[in-house]
Protein backbone atom coordinates (compact mmCIF):
# COMPACT_ATOMS: atom_id res chain seq x y z
CA UNK A 1 0.00 0.00 0.00
CA UNK A 2 1.58 3.52 -1.10
CA UNK A 3 4.76 2.60 -2.44
CA UNK A 4 4.65 5.59 -4.31
CA UNK A 5 3.85 9.12 -3.97
CA UNK A 6 3.10 11.27 -0.62
CA UNK A 7 0.18 9.62 1.27
CA UNK A 8 -1.67 11.66 4.25
CA UNK A 9 -4.38 11.06 6.33
CA UNK A 10 -4.56 13.46 9.43
CA UNK A 11 -6.87 13.94 12.15
CA UNK A 12 -6.24 16.84 14.87
CA UNK A 13 -8.35 18.40 17.03
CA UNK A 14 -7.81 22.33 16.54
CA UNK A 15 -9.49 24.79 18.44
CA UNK A 16 -12.65 25.45 16.35
CA UNK A 17 -12.65 22.24 14.22
CA UNK A 18 -11.42 19.13 13.49
CA UNK A 19 -8.79 18.40 10.86
CA UNK A 20 -10.26 15.59 9.39
CA UNK A 21 -8.65 14.72 5.46
CA UNK A 22 -6.98 12.16 3.52
CA UNK A 23 -5.05 12.50 0.26
CA UNK A 24 -3.23 10.51 -2.22
CA UNK A 25 -0.62 11.94 -4.55
CA UNK A 26 2.21 10.62 -6.87
CA UNK A 27 4.46 13.27 -8.47
CA UNK A 28 4.36 17.21 -9.03
CA UNK A 29 2.30 19.46 -7.55
CA UNK A 30 -0.29 19.37 -5.07
CA UNK A 31 -2.16 22.73 -4.37
CA UNK A 32 -4.27 22.91 -0.88
CA UNK A 33 -6.30 25.84 -1.20
CA UNK A 34 -8.12 27.37 1.33
CA UNK A 35 -8.96 30.65 3.52
CA UNK A 36 -6.74 31.89 6.07
CA UNK A 37 -7.77 29.99 9.04
CA UNK A 38 -8.88 26.60 7.11
CA UNK A 39 -5.80 24.63 8.81
CA UNK A 40 -3.75 24.79 5.52
CA UNK A 41 -0.20 25.29 7.77
CA UNK A 42 -1.16 22.78 10.14
CA UNK A 43 -1.49 20.34 7.82
CA UNK A 44 2.28 21.00 6.55
CA UNK A 45 2.87 20.74 10.03
CA UNK A 46 1.80 17.74 10.78
CA UNK A 47 3.08 15.91 7.28
CA UNK A 48 6.49 17.69 8.58
CA UNK A 49 6.60 16.25 12.29
CA UNK A 50 6.86 19.71 13.61
CA UNK A 51 2.59 18.60 14.97
CA UNK A 52 1.86 15.88 16.02
CA UNK A 53 -1.71 14.85 14.81
CA UNK A 54 -4.22 13.04 16.95
CA UNK A 55 -4.50 10.08 14.31
CA UNK A 56 -3.54 9.16 10.97
CA UNK A 57 -0.56 8.11 8.94
CA UNK A 58 1.77 10.03 6.64
CA UNK A 59 3.85 8.10 4.37
CA UNK A 60 6.79 9.33 1.96
CA UNK A 61 7.49 6.65 -1.38
CA UNK A 62 6.39 3.81 1.04
CA UNK A 63 8.52 5.27 3.64
CA UNK A 64 6.00 5.81 6.97
CA UNK A 65 6.98 8.46 8.91
CA UNK A 66 3.97 8.51 10.82
CA UNK A 67 1.49 6.62 11.98
CA UNK A 68 -0.87 6.38 14.99
CA UNK A 69 -2.39 3.26 14.95
CA UNK A 70 0.78 1.50 14.51
CA UNK A 71 2.92 4.09 17.44
CA UNK A 72 5.21 5.28 14.18
CA UNK A 73 6.22 9.19 15.07
CA UNK A 74 9.48 9.75 12.82
CA UNK A 75 10.92 12.80 14.33
CA UNK A 76 10.79 15.77 12.10
CA UNK A 77 14.48 16.14 11.55
CA UNK A 78 14.92 12.68 10.05
CA UNK A 79 11.77 13.08 7.69
CA UNK A 80 13.94 14.04 5.29
CA UNK A 81 11.05 16.93 4.36
CA UNK A 82 11.98 20.53 2.57
CA UNK A 83 10.11 23.03 4.38
CA UNK A 84 9.45 26.50 2.95
CA UNK A 85 8.13 28.63 5.84
CA UNK A 86 5.59 31.38 5.26
CA UNK A 87 8.36 34.53 6.23
CA UNK A 88 11.18 31.78 5.18
CA UNK A 89 12.71 31.67 8.64
CA UNK A 90 16.41 32.69 7.00
CA UNK A 91 18.60 32.42 10.09
CA UNK A 92 19.66 35.94 10.88
CA UNK A 93 22.87 35.17 12.40
CA UNK A 94 24.00 33.28 8.83
CA UNK A 95 25.33 34.04 5.83
CA UNK A 96 23.72 33.43 2.82
CA UNK A 97 25.68 30.45 2.14
CA UNK A 98 25.61 29.12 5.79
CA UNK A 99 22.50 29.08 5.49
CA UNK A 100 22.12 27.07 2.20
CA UNK A 101 24.52 24.44 3.25
CA UNK A 102 22.91 24.18 7.20
CA UNK A 103 20.73 21.13 6.27
CA UNK A 104 23.69 19.44 3.94
CA UNK A 105 26.26 19.68 7.02
CA UNK A 106 23.42 17.22 8.86
CA UNK A 107 23.90 14.66 5.75
CA UNK A 108 25.90 11.30 7.24
CA UNK A 109 27.40 11.65 3.81
CA UNK A 110 28.91 15.14 5.20
CA UNK A 111 31.26 13.10 7.33
CA UNK A 112 32.77 11.44 4.67
CA UNK A 113 35.85 13.58 3.03
CA UNK A 114 34.84 12.66 -1.37
CA UNK A 115 31.20 12.80 -0.92
CA UNK A 116 31.20 16.11 0.97
CA UNK A 117 32.55 17.72 -2.07
CA UNK A 118 29.89 16.49 -4.46
CA UNK A 119 27.16 17.80 -1.71
CA UNK A 120 28.64 21.42 -1.92
CA UNK A 121 28.95 21.29 -5.39
CA UNK A 122 25.79 20.60 -5.83
CA UNK A 123 24.65 23.80 -3.52
CA UNK A 124 26.92 25.91 -5.64
CA UNK A 125 24.63 24.87 -8.42
CA UNK A 126 21.58 24.92 -7.22
CA UNK A 127 22.61 28.53 -6.06
CA UNK A 128 23.68 29.68 -9.41
CA UNK A 129 19.99 28.15 -11.35
CA UNK A 130 18.62 30.53 -8.87
CA UNK A 131 20.48 33.25 -9.41
CA UNK A 132 21.81 33.60 -5.44
CA UNK A 133 25.55 32.97 -5.92
CA UNK A 134 26.17 36.20 -5.96
CA UNK A 135 24.38 36.83 -2.29
CA UNK A 136 27.05 34.09 -0.46
CA UNK A 137 28.56 36.42 1.82
CA UNK A 138 25.70 38.23 2.71
CA UNK A 139 23.33 38.23 5.49
CA UNK A 140 19.55 37.72 5.22
CA UNK A 141 18.55 41.59 7.04
CA UNK A 142 20.76 42.79 3.67
CA UNK A 143 18.39 41.22 0.67
CA UNK A 144 15.53 41.26 -0.47
CA UNK A 145 12.48 39.76 -0.34
CA UNK A 146 12.33 38.12 -3.92
CA UNK A 147 15.99 37.32 -3.10
CA UNK A 148 15.04 35.69 0.83
CA UNK A 149 12.41 33.83 -1.21
CA UNK A 150 14.60 31.75 -3.51
CA UNK A 151 17.77 31.10 -0.29
CA UNK A 152 14.91 29.50 1.50
CA UNK A 153 13.68 27.50 -1.53
CA UNK A 154 17.37 26.93 -2.25
CA UNK A 155 17.71 25.95 1.41
CA UNK A 156 15.18 23.29 1.30
CA UNK A 157 15.83 21.72 -1.76
CA UNK A 158 19.74 21.30 -1.31
CA UNK A 159 19.01 18.61 1.00
CA UNK A 160 17.19 16.45 -2.07
CA UNK A 161 14.15 16.09 0.04
CA UNK A 162 11.73 13.33 -0.55
CA UNK A 163 9.14 16.05 -0.44
CA UNK A 164 8.57 19.92 -0.41
CA UNK A 165 6.46 21.70 1.55
CA UNK A 166 5.63 25.33 0.53
CA UNK A 167 3.58 27.54 2.99
CA UNK A 168 2.23 30.80 0.71
CA UNK A 169 5.69 30.69 -0.82
CA UNK A 170 4.23 34.02 -2.35
CA UNK A 171 2.37 35.90 -0.12
CA UNK A 172 5.36 38.35 1.29
CA UNK A 173 6.30 39.66 -1.77
CA UNK A 174 5.14 42.57 -3.96
CA UNK A 175 3.28 42.11 -7.05
CA UNK A 176 6.02 43.17 -8.95
CA UNK A 177 8.71 40.69 -7.60
CA UNK A 178 5.89 37.80 -7.70
CA UNK A 179 5.75 37.80 -11.27
CA UNK A 180 9.39 37.03 -11.51
CA UNK A 181 9.10 34.34 -9.19
CA UNK A 182 6.30 33.31 -10.32
CA UNK A 183 8.70 32.33 -13.61
CA UNK A 184 11.42 30.97 -12.10
CA UNK A 185 8.36 28.61 -9.70
CA UNK A 186 7.36 27.43 -12.97
CA UNK A 187 11.32 26.30 -14.23
CA UNK A 188 11.87 25.05 -10.67
CA UNK A 189 9.22 22.54 -11.31
CA UNK A 190 10.78 21.47 -14.73
CA UNK A 191 13.84 21.12 -13.23
CA UNK A 192 13.95 19.20 -9.81
CA UNK A 193 10.90 17.35 -9.97
CA UNK A 194 10.49 17.48 -6.11
CA UNK A 195 7.08 16.16 -5.56
CA UNK A 196 5.64 19.05 -3.89
CA UNK A 197 2.62 20.33 -1.77
CA UNK A 198 2.00 24.32 -1.76
CA UNK A 199 -0.29 26.29 -0.02
CA UNK A 200 -2.18 28.86 -1.18
CA UNK A 201 -5.05 31.43 -0.49
CA UNK A 202 -5.00 32.92 -4.15
CA UNK A 203 -6.83 31.29 -7.22
CA UNK A 204 -4.43 32.31 -9.39
CA UNK A 205 -1.66 30.88 -7.85
CA UNK A 206 -3.48 27.26 -7.78
CA UNK A 207 -4.35 27.42 -11.09
CA UNK A 208 -1.01 28.03 -12.44
CA UNK A 209 1.09 25.10 -10.13
CA UNK A 210 -1.50 22.86 -9.57
CA UNK A 211 -1.02 19.34 -10.60
CA UNK A 212 -3.96 18.44 -8.50
CA UNK A 213 -5.59 20.09 -6.49
CA UNK A 214 -7.62 20.58 -3.20
CA UNK A 215 -9.75 23.27 -1.34
CA UNK A 216 -10.22 22.71 1.79
CA UNK A 217 -12.38 24.77 4.18
CA UNK A 218 -12.48 24.55 8.23
CA UNK A 219 -10.78 20.89 7.48
CA UNK A 220 -11.99 19.32 5.12
CA UNK A 221 -11.60 18.68 1.45
CA UNK A 222 -14.47 20.42 -0.04
CA UNK A 223 -13.82 19.72 -3.51
CA UNK A 224 -10.76 17.66 -4.98
CA UNK B 1 45.53 48.28 47.71
CA UNK B 2 46.13 46.19 44.55
CA UNK B 3 45.10 42.55 46.22
CA UNK B 4 41.19 43.20 47.12
CA UNK B 5 41.44 44.78 43.86
CA UNK B 6 42.90 41.99 42.15
CA UNK B 7 41.08 39.08 44.26
CA UNK B 8 38.02 40.95 43.57
CA UNK B 9 38.62 40.22 39.72
CA UNK B 10 39.54 36.63 40.57
CA UNK B 11 36.71 35.97 42.52
CA UNK B 12 33.96 37.78 40.15
CA UNK B 13 35.14 36.20 37.18
CA UNK B 14 34.97 32.49 38.64
CA UNK B 15 31.47 32.86 40.20
CA UNK B 16 30.62 34.41 36.53
CA UNK B 17 31.36 31.37 34.82
CA UNK B 18 29.76 29.14 37.05
CA UNK B 19 26.21 31.31 37.02
CA UNK B 20 27.07 31.38 33.16
CA UNK B 21 26.67 27.99 32.88
CA UNK B 22 23.64 27.30 35.64
CA UNK B 23 22.17 30.71 33.99
CA UNK B 24 22.41 28.84 30.19
CA UNK B 25 20.93 26.09 31.68
CA UNK B 26 18.27 26.73 33.90
CA UNK B 27 16.84 29.22 31.42
CA UNK B 28 16.67 26.87 28.54
CA UNK B 29 15.15 24.02 30.52
CA UNK B 30 12.57 26.16 32.48
CA UNK B 31 12.33 28.41 29.42
CA UNK B 32 11.32 25.80 26.78
CA UNK B 33 10.92 22.70 28.68
CA UNK B 34 7.73 21.60 30.03
CA UNK B 35 9.28 20.56 33.38
CA UNK B 36 7.49 19.60 36.61
CA UNK B 37 7.85 22.37 39.53
CA UNK B 38 8.48 24.99 37.14
CA UNK B 39 7.50 28.01 39.34
CA UNK B 40 9.44 26.83 42.07
CA UNK B 41 12.89 26.24 40.45
CA UNK B 42 12.22 29.65 38.75
CA UNK B 43 11.27 31.27 42.32
CA UNK B 44 14.51 29.16 44.33
CA UNK B 45 17.04 31.14 41.35
CA UNK B 46 15.39 34.42 41.50
CA UNK B 47 14.97 34.57 45.70
CA UNK B 48 18.81 35.48 45.83
CA UNK B 49 17.98 38.69 44.60
CA UNK B 50 14.90 39.89 46.99
CA UNK B 51 16.71 38.25 50.17
CA UNK B 52 18.49 40.55 52.58
CA UNK B 53 22.30 39.58 52.11
CA UNK B 54 22.52 39.05 56.17
CA UNK B 55 19.34 36.21 55.03
CA UNK B 56 21.36 34.58 52.50
CA UNK B 57 25.33 35.22 54.31
CA UNK B 58 23.44 32.99 57.26
CA UNK B 59 21.79 30.40 55.11
CA UNK B 60 25.27 29.80 53.49
CA UNK B 61 26.86 29.78 56.75
CA UNK B 62 24.11 27.19 57.86
CA UNK B 63 24.85 24.83 54.56
CA UNK B 64 28.67 25.40 54.60
CA UNK B 65 30.04 25.67 57.79
CA UNK B 66 31.99 23.06 59.27
CA UNK B 67 28.61 21.46 60.54
CA UNK B 68 26.31 22.64 57.95
CA UNK B 69 25.20 19.35 55.54
CA UNK B 70 27.70 20.84 52.24
CA UNK B 71 30.06 21.72 54.29
CA UNK B 72 30.79 18.86 56.74
CA UNK B 73 31.04 16.79 53.09
CA UNK B 74 33.19 18.71 51.43
CA UNK B 75 35.74 18.45 54.73
CA UNK B 76 34.99 15.05 55.56
CA UNK B 77 35.78 13.79 51.80
CA UNK B 78 37.60 16.32 50.43
CA UNK B 79 39.39 18.15 53.32
CA UNK B 80 37.98 21.49 51.18
CA UNK B 81 36.67 24.32 54.11
CA UNK B 82 34.76 26.87 52.48
CA UNK B 83 34.14 29.25 55.17
CA UNK B 84 36.89 32.08 55.50
CA UNK B 85 38.44 31.42 52.09
CA UNK B 86 37.73 32.82 48.95
CA UNK B 87 35.88 29.75 47.83
CA UNK B 88 33.03 30.97 49.81
CA UNK B 89 33.47 34.58 48.26
CA UNK B 90 33.05 33.02 45.23
CA UNK B 91 29.76 30.81 46.39
CA UNK B 92 28.10 33.71 48.03
CA UNK B 93 28.79 35.96 44.49
CA UNK B 94 27.65 33.40 41.88
CA UNK B 95 24.37 32.87 44.14
CA UNK B 96 23.70 36.66 44.62
CA UNK B 97 24.76 37.39 40.53
CA UNK B 98 23.00 34.06 39.36
CA UNK B 99 18.99 35.58 39.07
CA UNK B 100 20.45 38.48 36.77
CA UNK B 101 22.09 36.00 34.72
CA UNK B 102 19.11 33.82 34.57
CA UNK B 103 16.58 36.40 33.62
CA UNK B 104 18.16 37.59 31.06
CA UNK B 105 19.41 34.91 29.04
CA UNK B 106 16.01 33.81 29.62
CA UNK B 107 14.03 36.50 28.28
CA UNK B 108 16.60 36.24 25.21
CA UNK B 109 15.32 32.21 24.80
CA UNK B 110 12.04 33.30 25.04
CA UNK B 111 11.51 35.99 22.94
CA UNK B 112 13.23 34.13 20.18
CA UNK B 113 11.03 33.36 17.22
CA UNK B 114 10.08 29.48 17.32
CA UNK B 115 10.03 29.92 13.49
CA UNK B 116 13.93 29.32 14.05
CA UNK B 117 13.92 26.04 15.56
CA UNK B 118 11.45 24.62 13.39
CA UNK B 119 13.40 25.52 10.38
CA UNK B 120 16.37 23.79 11.54
CA UNK B 121 14.43 20.80 12.72
CA UNK B 122 13.44 20.15 9.28
CA UNK B 123 17.09 20.91 7.97
CA UNK B 124 17.65 17.81 10.05
CA UNK B 125 19.36 19.35 13.31
CA UNK B 126 19.24 17.25 16.70
CA UNK B 127 18.41 19.40 19.83
CA UNK B 128 21.72 20.35 21.07
CA UNK B 129 22.71 21.29 17.02
CA UNK B 130 19.29 23.53 17.03
CA UNK B 131 20.85 24.89 20.60
CA UNK B 132 24.72 25.40 19.46
CA UNK B 133 24.12 27.20 15.95
CA UNK B 134 20.34 29.05 16.12
CA UNK B 135 19.17 29.76 19.98
CA UNK B 136 22.56 30.07 21.34
CA UNK B 137 23.67 32.75 18.81
CA UNK B 138 20.71 34.45 18.58
CA UNK B 139 20.56 35.26 21.84
CA UNK B 140 24.03 36.37 22.58
CA UNK B 141 23.25 40.14 23.00
CA UNK B 142 21.15 39.09 26.42
CA UNK B 143 23.27 36.51 26.87
CA UNK B 144 26.35 39.03 26.84
CA UNK B 145 23.67 41.20 28.96
CA UNK B 146 23.70 38.96 31.95
CA UNK B 147 27.27 38.29 31.49
CA UNK B 148 28.14 42.16 32.19
CA UNK B 149 25.36 42.66 34.81
CA UNK B 150 26.50 39.33 36.88
CA UNK B 151 30.15 40.42 36.46
CA UNK B 152 29.23 43.45 37.92
CA UNK B 153 26.97 42.28 40.67
CA UNK B 154 29.72 39.91 41.89
CA UNK B 155 31.77 42.73 42.11
CA UNK B 156 30.03 44.38 44.12
CA UNK B 157 28.87 41.77 46.18
CA UNK B 158 29.36 42.73 49.89
CA UNK B 159 27.11 41.31 52.69
CA UNK B 160 26.95 37.81 52.09
CA UNK B 161 30.40 37.67 51.17
CA UNK B 162 31.59 39.37 54.51
CA UNK B 163 29.54 36.72 56.11
CA UNK B 164 31.00 33.37 54.26
CA UNK B 165 34.35 34.49 53.68
CA UNK B 166 34.99 37.44 55.99
CA UNK B 167 37.67 39.89 55.81
CA UNK B 168 41.44 38.49 56.31
CA UNK B 169 43.15 41.23 54.04
CA UNK B 170 45.02 38.98 51.26
CA UNK B 171 43.04 36.24 51.39
CA UNK B 172 39.60 37.13 51.17
CA UNK B 173 38.98 40.84 51.47
CA UNK B 174 37.78 41.67 48.31
CA UNK B 175 37.10 45.57 47.55
CA UNK B 176 34.28 46.16 48.86
CA UNK B 177 35.07 44.80 52.06
CA UNK B 178 38.01 46.46 52.04
CA UNK B 179 36.04 49.73 51.31
CA UNK B 180 33.91 49.02 54.19
CA UNK B 181 36.94 48.56 56.75
CA UNK B 182 38.43 51.52 55.86
CA UNK B 183 35.54 53.48 56.14
CA UNK B 184 35.48 51.61 60.28
CA UNK B 185 39.09 52.61 60.50
CA UNK B 186 38.80 55.98 59.27
CA UNK B 187 41.15 55.32 56.50
CA UNK B 188 39.68 57.57 54.31
CA UNK B 189 42.30 58.37 51.70
CA UNK B 190 42.26 54.33 50.78
CA UNK B 191 38.20 54.47 51.21
CA UNK B 192 38.27 56.92 48.10
CA UNK B 193 40.75 55.31 45.64
CA UNK B 194 39.06 52.37 45.92
CA UNK B 195 35.32 53.39 45.69
CA UNK B 196 37.07 55.92 42.75
CA UNK B 197 38.30 52.29 41.38
CA UNK B 198 34.50 50.73 41.70
CA UNK B 199 32.85 53.23 40.62
CA UNK B 200 34.89 53.90 37.31
CA UNK B 201 34.91 50.46 36.15
CA UNK B 202 30.88 49.46 36.71
CA UNK B 203 30.68 52.92 34.70
CA UNK B 204 32.81 51.49 31.90
CA UNK B 205 31.54 48.23 32.31
CA UNK B 206 27.96 49.33 31.52
CA UNK B 207 28.61 51.83 28.59
CA UNK B 208 30.36 49.57 26.90
CA UNK B 209 27.60 47.12 26.94
CA UNK B 210 25.14 49.22 26.07
CA UNK B 211 26.91 50.79 23.08
CA UNK B 212 27.87 47.07 21.59
CA UNK B 213 23.88 46.10 22.28
CA UNK B 214 22.77 49.35 19.88
CA UNK B 215 25.01 48.00 17.53
CA UNK B 216 23.51 44.74 16.90
CA UNK B 217 21.93 44.41 13.50
CA UNK B 218 19.92 41.95 14.21
CA UNK B 219 17.67 40.63 16.78
CA UNK B 220 16.48 37.39 16.26
CA UNK B 221 12.85 38.29 15.37
CA UNK B 222 11.58 37.89 11.92
CA UNK B 223 11.61 41.47 10.06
Amino acid sequence: MNTVGIYFRINKKLDHFTLDLEYEFERGVLVIQGESGAGKTTILNCISGLETPDGGRVSLDGRVVFDSAAGINIPTRQRNIGYLFQNYALFPNMTVHQNIIYGIKNKPEYKEKDKREGLLEYAEEVMETFGIAHLKKKHPNRISGGEKQRVALSRAIVTKPSLLLLDEPFSALDQQTKEAVYRQFTDFKKSFQIPTILITHDAAESEMFADSRILIKTGKIINS
Amino acid sequence: MLSPILLSLKIATIATIFSFILGVFFAYILGKKNVPGKNIWETILILPMVLPPSVLGYLLLVAFGKRGIIGSFLLETFNIQIVFTWIGAVIASCIVSLPLMYQNVKSAFISQDPIYERAAQTLGSSEWKIFRTVVFPLAWPGIISGIVLSFARAIGEFGATLMIAGNIPGKTQTISTAIYFAVESGNTELANKLVMIMVLFSFALILVLNSWLKKRNYTGKQG
